[in-house]
């Protein structure tokens, strides 16, 4: 072997860590959420002491709100899950953090513009969206308590693809008064709170689709015939696809739902792909979604509609391309630095807060804030999947890959709804946006996410056979065939 | 608030903001390939060190030949296998490797290489591997067109 060989061989090995010393990550993690508490908290007086000239208690119950959230949420990591990834709770908190910043400095603009029309002021959002955030704390540690090890979860793969077909059912089939809410019918409303029971639906059926694959994964990696250099599936192994196919146009036909019609089918989709490695599931996939997007298009009065809106919103300036048209003047205004927190007009959008927060931000914090979010919601994505590469069982990888890509969908989804690559869809931003469906949702999903990241670090607990080691070395000579590993 | 004390804090909110990216893009690079056990070896990144302690026993098993070259395993007490399957500890891409081609792995102090019935074969320093044979330390053992050793 040639001398640089062996120089690299020796630089490497002093750099590493050795797998049995592994850090659990617990102390860098408690930092950076020491540190996006101090960024959230200086947001906040930014905010305030930009709009209001000076400082109210409501700062104080939402910074305390939030640290309190933070600290129990990585109590219940250090507790269980203590090897989970260090980077996925910061990046969720801070982004949830954020979300709370930008609701509250939007509450006191609508607060502003009430006293100003002389009306009362409107319910302050951040309150609730706090409450919503300690339920969504309260779902994380409930899943990170229950869900001890997540190869459990595979057995109730048809439990769980059952629950999810219901809860996405379920909207579309109540009556119209208490599931629809502009136009879309995806709540279930009783009293003043409602919920979107699609958002649990999701992470429902990622579990059973991942679940599904694993168990029946050689069927659909039996060999049909070969076209154009790739191997095409049997037309009888289409069926899932077909069924998700299906669950998609049924939700935009009964709920007039695009996003989350949109994410079910990419998410299946990708599953797949994932499961089986074969580029002609996506090929046929995306012709099922070229087809289908037609067939919508030329079919549903609304999904034109939003096609127009994307094709040219100005050209209905005061409708329907209001929105869409003052999200993109928003984004014009703040430029490269944005406006400084507290210092636009963010709120001339219609709801600022939940499906266009992405204009309002970029407003306030420009290009360069937005890059920022950008690049956690990428870390928080990117250690999703490195959680997927490094889990040892299928399931959990599928899984992972399934949860971390549904929020990568979403996230182009909305991000590109908003700024004008792809027509308007209506999901909202996980974390950043109002509303508690969607947190709830998602703090359950990074609990899943941090419990499959957390089996992937742990060092392999084989420490008790230890002893048995010199004992089978004393007295045996050498072994011809050794023992067969796992 | 004053003009400037708005631009100050905007541009220093900002900063902040992406010193918390940073930080976290940092320790993304720390643990790059820790928790699979997998070290690809960062061109420019690594640092010599003395070897201080030398020990006999096998540490590490790298890959010197081959299109994963440079990648290096940690050993522990689990047996490595090398082979096309997907659950393989070495994963080879190569079409003169079996699905399964070869095991490698601890008895007491010692490392043993085992073919496990392979088309092509395994080869410890030009023989044929036929029965468990112990890899000492530096000796190359091919498996296709891949070539791995120890080191300690």
């Amino acid at each position: 072997m040639a001398a640089p060989e062996i120089s690299r061989a020796a630089g490497g090995s002093g750099s590493g860590r050795d797998a049995p010393t592994l850090p659990t990550g617990r102390t860098i993690e408690l930092l950076l959420l020491v540190f996006s508490v101090v960024l959230v908290t200086g947001a906040l007086v930014l905010v305030e002491a930009n709009q209001e000239q000076e400082l109210t208690p409501t700062l104080l119950y939402v910074g305390l709100a939030y640290l309190v959230v933070l600290m129990l949420a990585h109590l219940a990591v250090r507790r269980f899950a203590p090897y989970a990834d260090p980077l996925i709770l910061p990046s969720v908190g801070l982004l949830n953090g954020l979300g709370l910043v930008m609701i509250h400095r939007l509450d006191l603009a609508d607060q502003d513009r009430a006293i100003l029309l002389g009306q009362e002021a409107p319910d302050s959002l951040v309150f609730r969206q706090i409450l919503w955030t300690a339920l969504g704390l309260a779902l994380f540690i409930g899943v990170l308590w229950s869900v001890k090890d997540h190869r459990t979860l595979a057995r109730y793969g048809y439990t769980c693809g059952f629950a999810g077909l219901i809860l996405l059912a379920l909207p579309g089939l109540l009556p119209s008064s208490i599931s629809e809410v502009n136009g879309a019918k995806l709540w279930i409303r009783i009293g003043g709170a409602g919920i979107q029971p699609g958002e649990f639906a999701k992470i429902f059926l990622i579990i059973f689709f991942a679940a599904f694959l694993v168990q029946k994964r050689d069927l659909f990696s039996t060999a049909g015939r070969r076209f154009l250099g790739m191997e095409l599936p049997r037309a009888r192994d289409l069926a899932p696809l077909l069924v998700a196919w299906g669950l998609s146009v049924a939700i935009l036909v009964f709920e007039r739902d695009l996003g989350s019609s949109l994410l079910i089918f990419g998410m299946v989709l990708v599953l797949l792909y994932a499961a089986t490695e074969r580029v002609s599931w996506m090929l046929i996939g995306l012709a099922f979604f070229v087809g289908g997007a037609l067939i919508a298009y030329q079919l549903f009065g609304h999904v034109q509609v939003r096609v127009q809106v994307w094709l040219d919103p100005f050209s209905d300036y005061d409708n329907r391309g209001y929105q869409i048209a003052q999200a993109l003047f928003g984004l014009g205004t703040g430029g490269v630095g944005g406006t400084g927190l507290g210092a636009g007009r963010p709120d001339l959008v219609p709801f600022a807060e939940s499906d266009f927060i992405f204009s309002s931000i970029g407003e306030e914090l420009g290009l360069i804030g937005l890059a920022a979010i950008l690049v956690i919601y990428l870390v928080l994505i990117t250690r999703g999947l490195r959680s997927a590469l490094a889990v040892r069982d299928s399931f959990g990888k599928l899984l992972a890959t399934g949860l971390a890509f549904s929020v990568a969908l979403q996230i182009f989804v909305v991000i590109g709804g908003v700024t004008k690559l792809i027509p308007l869809t209506g999901l909202t931003l996980p974390f950043l946006s109002y509303g508690g469906s969607s947190l709830l949702a998602n703090y359950a999903l990074v609990a899943l996410l941090l419990r499959i990241s957390n089996a992937a670090r742990a060092p392999l607990t084989r420490r008790p056979a230890a002893p048995a080691v010199p004992i089978a070395e004393a007295g045996t000579e050498l072994v011809q065939r050794p023992v067969v590993g796992p | 608030m004053p003009e400037l004390v708005l631009q100050l804090t905007r541009a220093g909110f900002l900063a902040l903001l992406w010193l918390f990216v940073l930080v976290a893009l940092r320790v993304v690079r720390s643990d790059l390939y820790a928790a699979s056990g997998l070290r690809a070896v960062l061109p420019g990144g690594g640092r010599v060190t003395a070897r201080a302690g030398r020990s006999r026993t096998a540490r590490q098993l790298v890959v010197t030949q081959g299109p994963l070259v440079g990648t290096r395993i940690t050993l522990d007490a689990r047996p490595i296998l090398i082979g096309r399957a997907d659950d393989s500890t070495l994963k080879l891409d190569d079409d003169y490797a079996s699905t399964r081609h070869a095991r490698i792995s601890q008895q007491g102090d010692e490392w043993y290489v085992e073919d496990l019935g392979s088309t092509n074969g395994t080869y410890l320093d030009r023989a044929k591997v036929t029965a468990p044979t112990r890899v000492p330390l530096g000796a190359p053992v091919r498996i296709g067109k891949t070539v791995i050793e120890l080191r300690s």
